[in-house]
């Protein structure tokens, strides 16, 4: 049991090395970058005064280093920012101040999330059910025709972008059959129904692109659980071929999958942002989209640590879960 | 001491590794997959349209940057006059709606830009995936960890919301289409340098390795004499993989409006405004969704032939009956059916 809890202690500090990496990473590649930052932040029509001004109210003066060590600061315990007429506190953890609004950023994220967790969540929920149950089926209707048909869907499933099965669901359903209206984002806390009816269609996009890939993994490593020992041991007990894959087969082929879904979290998050573009949901992708367009580096940079943090977390996760279902991962 | 371990193993070793017999080889197990056939030929294609897209655009005597006003009804919001969005002797697949540029010529030469920013993207992937793979094997321990944090860290990043914000800094005078590839390039090299260092530390302890470490060879020259064509084969297959995941990528960045711009064509830019216009020009959506889908699709089917031909082993894994026991495993039962 040592064995495991310093596997994740070394994986917890592993997790925390990297995130801080990504954070310099991401600081320097953005803050040191050729454009004037003060020039884009003010405006094409700025005088060389105001442009002055901004970068000294931004203290683009300072070396890169005391940047982001402020920076690192501001996350940890908070700082204050200097609006030109007033102190503004932006207490921890604080990822800075829009270029754009000057609305503190975390605020911002936070504002955005319960859309974005909205959508991920309950699309991955529908991935995870449609892609193993699919991925169930075609092994267990294996070398029929359903399964021909199956392993075809799939693969087209895999090769088409979230955003055109958006775009096509969004017409069909929506534009010509008139089953639902065009999503418009409502609070689950607001109306819980209309909260599901509305982020149907988006959970349905994102949700099938990600499925077909569950179904692909599941079928695989539900084939290769199927071809083992214990497995023939059950049948040759005359256990019913329904029990045998949806219950004994299933079980050792499930630890793959989860690894994956954890691991998968960043394309999903990925695809969330195509998602909430298409759908005009706002969350943090389209968020980030627009932040891209105006170039709003805090509001970048902070969402793309946050997203990081996820995925890094979620990676974590994801080795942890490898080793519960496997101890001999531990050992390696 | 790993290394022992793995010099006794080698006998089973999972890797074909290729010379002139296994290219032929190669070939002939790609050839007999049907799908893979075909795909492969979808490819060639759209490699050729691609290549000569002036060529094709000029038989329709049309270029994709053109506006044609009068093609297009202004007095209903930009669609394009006549039935099926403008389609005609002169414009093959309509025009655009509200500049009325010619369709064809933008798809074909979108096709440019997607199988150009992908197979790019592609090879800067596989060439710092392969330095940075090869230096942590060989390097000494510590250039090793090194190398491997910045891998796992390269890995941890995600590729869709990285290169969307890197896209945010880089001036707009900068050409897109390199532009795009670039940061594609650079962020997903990751799991090609973890292959690539996986199989020369199992290359490495091989016997002609040794041998020629033995005839004192240089590092340099082991490393592209005796690794390098052992390391074609998950390199090819995992490189196969990764360009129709970079076509998707660059579709959806452009998709998103800060990929490849107008006037440039790309089929992810196309589809930007298509949803407005489904039912005045229907085929301003169809045609560069259908692009993208037939091209991804070829592609995914072409890498997974690859790699069935490529590791024969692992195909017929997942083909083994259910009751029939299991040659080679995951782990222990390497090589049991060598």
């Amino acid at each position: 049991m040592s064995g495991f809890g310093g596997f994740v202690l070394r994986r917890g500090v592993g997790a925390v090395i990297t995130l801080f990496a990504i954070s310099v990473i991401i600081y320097v590649v953005f803050y040191a970058t050729p454009g004037n930052v003060a020039q884009i932040t003010c405006g094409p029509r700025c005088s060389p005064e105001q442009v002055h001004q901004v970068a000294q109210q931004l203290r683009l003066d300072d070396p890169l280093y005391l940047r982001y060590w402020h920076f690192l600061e501001g996350i940890l315990v908070g700082r204050d920012y200097s609006t030109g007429t007033a102190v503004q506190h932006c207490s921890a953890p604080c990822l800075g101040l829009s270029y754009q609004s000057d609305q503190q950023v975390t605020e911002l994220i936070l504002a955005k999330l319960p859309v974005s967790l909205s959508l991920v969540l309950g699309a991955m929920v529908l991935w995870l059910v449609l892609g193993v149950g699919t991925g169930m089926l075609s092994a267990w209707r294996r070398g029929r025709l359903s399964e021909r048909v199956l392993t075809g869907i799939t693969l087209a499933g895999t090769a088409t972008p979230v955003f055109v099965i958006g775009l096509v669901l969004m017409i069909v359903v929506c534009g010509e059959l008139h089953l639902l209206p065009f999503p418009q984002y409502v609070a689950f806390t607001d109306d819980p129904e209309q909260w599901a009816w509305n982020l149907l269609l988006p959970w349905l996009s994102l949700a099938l692109i990600e499925a077909a890939t569950f179904a692909r993994l599941t079928r695989a490593s539900m084939l290769e659980t199927l071809a083992e020992d214990h497995i023939r041991t059950f049948r040759a007990y005359g256990v019913g071929e329904r029990s045998v894959i949806g219950r004994h087969a299933l079980r050792g082929a499930l630890a793959p999958v989860i690894a994956l879904n954890a691991n998968n979290f960043g394309s999903a998050v990925g695809g969330a942002v195509l998602t909430e573009t298409l759908f005009g949901l706002p969350g943090i992708g389209q968020e980030l989209v627009h932040a891209v367009a105006v170039v709003d580096l805090p509001v970048v940079v902070g969402m793309v640590l946050v997203i990081g943090f996820f995925v890094v977390i979620a990676n974590a996760v994801a080795d942890l879960l490898y080793a519960v279902a496997d101890r001999r991962v531990v050992l390696a | 001491m790993s290394e022992a371990l793995v010099a006794t193993q080698a006998p089973g070793t999972d890797t074909p590794v290729p010379g002139a017999s296994g290219a032929r080889s190669f070939w002939r197990r790609l050839r007999a997959q049907r799908a893979a056939l075909v795909a492969a030929v979808v490819v060639a294609l759209l490699v050729l349209v691609a290549l000569f897209a002036p060529l094709l655009t000029a038989l329709e005597g049309q270029d994709p940057t053109t506006y044609h006003p009068s093609l297009i009804d202004s007095a209903r919001g930009g669609v394009p006059v006549g039935s099926f969005g403008g389609m005609s002797a002169h414009h093959w697949l309509g025009v655009e709606p509200q500049t009325g540029r010619d369709l064809f010529a933008r798809l074909v030469y979108g096709a440019r830009v997607s199988l150009g920013v992908a197979l790019a993207a592609t090879v800067v992937q596989v060439v710092i995936g392969i330095t940075i793979g090869v230096a942590s094997a060989l390097g000494s321990r510590w250039v090793d960890q090194f190398l491997s944090r910045v891998t796992d860290i390269i890995v941890a990043m995600p590729l869709m919301i990285m290169s969307l914000a890197l896209l945010a800094i880089v001036p707009s005078s900068f050409p897109r289409p390199v532009l795009v590839t670039l940061v594609i390039g650079l962020i997903a090299w990751g799991n090609i340098a973890k292959i690539v260092r996986a199989q020369t530390l199992t290359l490495k302890g091989l016997d002609y390795v040794s041998a020629a470490r033995l005839s004192g060879w240089g590092t340099w020259r082991i490393a592209r004499r005796e690794l390098l064509p052992g390391l074609a084969a998950p390199v090819i297959t995992y490189a196969a993989l990764l360009v129709p995941i970079n076509i998707s990528v660059e579709a959806a960045l452009s998709f998103l409006g800060v990929g490849v711009k107008p006037p440039t064509p790309s089929w992810g830019q196309m589809l930007t405004a298509a949803d407005v216009w489904y039912q005045a020009a229907p085929q301003y959506l169809l045609f560069p969704a259908g692009a993208l889908f037939v091209t991804v699709l070829a592609l995914t089917v072409l890498g997974d032939g690859v790699r069935t031909a490529l590791d024969p082993r692992a195909a017929s894994r997942l083909r083994v009956g259910a009751g029939r026991r299991r040659g080679a495993g995951t782990g222990s039962g390497k090589g049991a059916d060598a």
